[in-house]
């Protein structure tokens, strides 16, 4: 079985180690990774912006990019919701394209929900000492269900205890360009949520975009936030959390 | 109404700074929100409800001429007199043209959205004819000079404090806090208008064609004293309320008022069906029922047709994280919230309400709590798609965005230049980590740090072969 990895823009520009414990996690279960070259963005900028055509032509791409594989992993919900749920809408279904990028769509998956439906990955390699609140970012909520799987990887890690969010599923105020389309809305949104996580006594908050903990760790930090710690489920889950910067 | 849409920035940064609408909007989400999960618990099955009642909506839209024309025959037959109105003019014509064939002077109105949208109380004033809102919040905005915040609680925004000075200053009597004292005094005001009205005017939540009925739900009463007390009764509403069957009437009834307030049933549910009868006591003489198209009849068939489904409930607002932070105000015209955000560029045009549907996360709550399951973010990207086509959109974002695209498209450029800019980020970032400044992303440092990257891209990390 042949399972890509789409990196994602976020994690390949600003988290690469996110990226390297997706990898960890998939061969954890046993399967063998590829990561094409050929990679960019799923194109989600430009369909949320109203610009099918540039979606479109970055759909083609990944699909191009991914032909062979039996399965396409994300480790983020955002991207995997464009791809599974949006990216065949930009097509004709009866073309040739369209029904390519379908069945590409329908064999696309968000890291965590892929880890437990699919490659029922029974042991994460990574252990966690502390206390984390868990944030369900919307697009892996809401249009692909993404809910109890990464609750469940991350129960099973040694030390770990996992506590909810108050609201957890509220908006953090990300959303891609809104972020700066609207940033007193967007900040005001984090404001919401950095009150969520003090509230929780979490030591750390996860979640499984890095859009959104971006956002939520920047505006952390400017609130003078130094000590809640901010890691994508799958740093977490592989244990690679807090190793640094892959350089 | 004017629409004031195209500052919504502006307005937004406003209602931030605005702490006592943060509180006010901070109590009623809590309530409104809470209030619709246990009040939907109720049902046995609330996704079939709600796809039977999507349903209901969907198959009444793919014929609404004929479901119309149904309605019309029947309140006819029922003594009632149709109206059709293209626009907000020909509903104020309308109605002044029957208020002066009636000799009216004064008119008593129940809560109508419509009438907002058609800015009939103007309208009336100019005309010479006195209007009374008489639905608490709506009279208290009467007073304020200011619009509804929210369809369903118009006055959410404004706390008990600014309610008690309101009255104090027209009321003339002692200024008093508690609210049944408050609600005492509107009522007493009130009661008087309602004898002496002679048109009662009010929306419509449901026209039932298989009836002739025009159905509204209400909290306070003041619907019944309106189309009861008055001799004449004009009932305004938007052409898409219509359904077929008082059985649908009933469905659609179990998921408003749940969905609005997280009632399983408003105080009132009236079903106003022709004029009083030969041997009846009640009811008014003279029954007007206006149909206002207004932009409705242009969305059908065309991306946005869903939004005709729309119950007016209000859940979508509620459940809003922009709306919350704002308010209605902010939206600028008479709807706020995400269905605002598309009612108002389908009926006021899209250059005039350009940044709303650009105003949301695309989170998905609000479809999600729809009651006729409107795919709310699906219509707001379709309005951003003609947003983009008609090129209203800044200039410098349509050329970041046409920039980037053309990059992700090169792949060896695109991961050439990632590799540059990661590098030169996380040099500015230093050992801090992060970036507090940064030139040309203003938007995004002022109210947050930038977490540096980590310098080297993921792809020539992993293609290089280092990995960890």
């Amino acid at each position: 079985m042949r399972v890509g990895l789409f990196v994602t823009c976020l994690v390949d520009l600003m988290r690469p180690s996110v990226g390297f414990a997706a990898l960890r996690l998939l061969e954890a279960a046993g399967l063998r990774v590829v990561v094409p070259r050929d990679q960019t963005c799923c194109g989600q900028p430009a369909y949320n912006a109203g610009d099918d055509d540039g979606a479109r032509r970055l759909v083609l791409r990944w699909a191009a990019a991914f032909a062979d594989c039996d399965y396409v992993v994300v480790p983020s919900g955002s991207c995997a919701g464009m791809l599974r749920v949006h990216a065949p809408r930009l097509f004709d279904p009866v073309s040739r394209e369209g029904r390519e990028v379908a069945a590409l769509a329908a064999r696309t998956w968000e890291l965590t929900a892929f880890l437990v439906e699919v490659a029922r990955l029974e042991r994460p390699p990574g252990s966690y000492h502390g206390r984390i609140a868990y944030h369900d970012a919307c697009s892996g909520l809401r249009e692909l269900g993404v809910k109890s799987q990464p609750r469940q990887l991350l129960q099973k890690l040694p030390g770990l205890s996992l506590c909810e969010l108050p609201g957890a599923e509220a908006c953090c105020g990300f959303g891609g360009t809104f972020s700066v389309k609207f940033p007193d809305i967007s900040v005001r949104l984090a404001d919401d949520k950095c009150e969520a996580i003090r509230a929780s006594g979490a030591d750390a908050v996860v979640a499984g975009d890095v859009g959104c903990l971006l956002h939520i760790e920047g505006r952390l930090r400017r609130r003078g936030d130094q000590a809640t710690r901010v890691f994508h489920v799958a740093e977490v889950l592989a244990g690679t959390q807090g190793e640094g910067p892959w350089t | 109404m004017d629409v004031k849409s195209m500052h919504f920035l502006r307005n937004a940064r406003k209602a931030l700074a605005d702490p006592t609408l943060r509180q006010a909007l901070r109590r009623t989400e809590a309530k409104f929100v809470q209030g619709r999960a246990e009040a939907l618990r109720e049902l046995d099955d609330p996704a079939a409800v709600r796809a039977h009642a999507t349903a209901i909506r969907d198959e009444v839209l793919a014929r609404l001429d004929a479901w119309l024309e149904h309605f019309e025959a029947q309140a006819t037959a029922r003594g009632a007199t149709v109206h059709w109105a293209e626009d907000a003019a020909d509903v104020q014509r309308i109605v002044i043209d029957i208020a002066r064939r009636h000799g009216v002077r004064k008119a008593v109105k129940s809560k109508s959205m419509v009438s907002e949208e058609v800015a009939l109380n103007e309208a009336l004033e100019a005309a010479g004819i006195q209007v009374v809102e008489s639905d608490l919040g709506e009279y208290i905005l009467q007073l304020a000079h200011e619009p509804p915040s929210h369809i369903v609680a118009p006055v959410l925004h404004k706390t008990r404090d600014e309610i008690a000075d309101l009255f104090a200053a027209h009321h003339h009597q002692p200024r008093q806090t508690d609210i049944a004292g408050l609600t005492r005094q509107a009522r007493d005001v009130l009661r008087p208008h309602f004898l002496s009205a002679d048109m009662g005017i009010t929306g419509a939540n449901f026209l039932i064609a298989e009836t002739g009925s025009v159905l509204i739900v209400t909290n306070e009463g003041n619907g019944r004293l309106a189309t009861t007390l008055p001799r004449v009764h004009v009932a305004i509403t938007g052409i898409e309320k219509v359904v077929p069957t008082l059985e649908d009437a009933a469905t659609l009834l179990r998921l408003l008022p749940r969905s609005a307030t997280g009632q399983s049933i408003t105080n009132y549910v009236s079903l106003l069906t022709g004029v009083r009868g030969v041997h009846e006591r009640d009811g008014p003489e003279h029954f007007h029922i206006i149909l206002l198209d207004n932009g409705r009849s242009r969305l059908a068939g065309t991306a946005l047709a869903p939004i005709l489904r729309c119950i007016r409930c209000g859940a979508c607002m509620n459940h809003c994280p922009v709306y919350q932070s704002v308010g209605g105000h902010a939206y600028g015209w008479v709807y706020p919230g995400p269905m605002g955000a598309i009612l108002t560029p389908a009926y006021a045009g899209l250059e005039r309400a350009s940044p709303l549907p650009d105003a949301s996360t695309l989170c998905g709550r609000c479809a999600q709590v729809c009651p006729v399951d409107i795919p709310l973010p699906d219509l707001l990207r379709a309005l951003r798609r003609a947003e983009h086509q008609a090129l209203l959109r800044p200039r410098r974002e349509r050329l970041l965005l046409w920039l980037w695209r053309g990059l992700a498209c090169h792949p060896r450029l695109y991961h050439g230049l990632a590799a540059l800019g990661v590098r030169l980020l996380a040099a500015l970032a230093g050992r801090r980590g992060r970036l507090s400044r940064l030139p040309g992303a203003g938007a995004w440092t002022a109210g947050r740090d930038l977490p540096a990257p980590a310098g080297r891209t993921f792809h020539e990390l992993y293609h290089r072969g280092r990995r960890p």
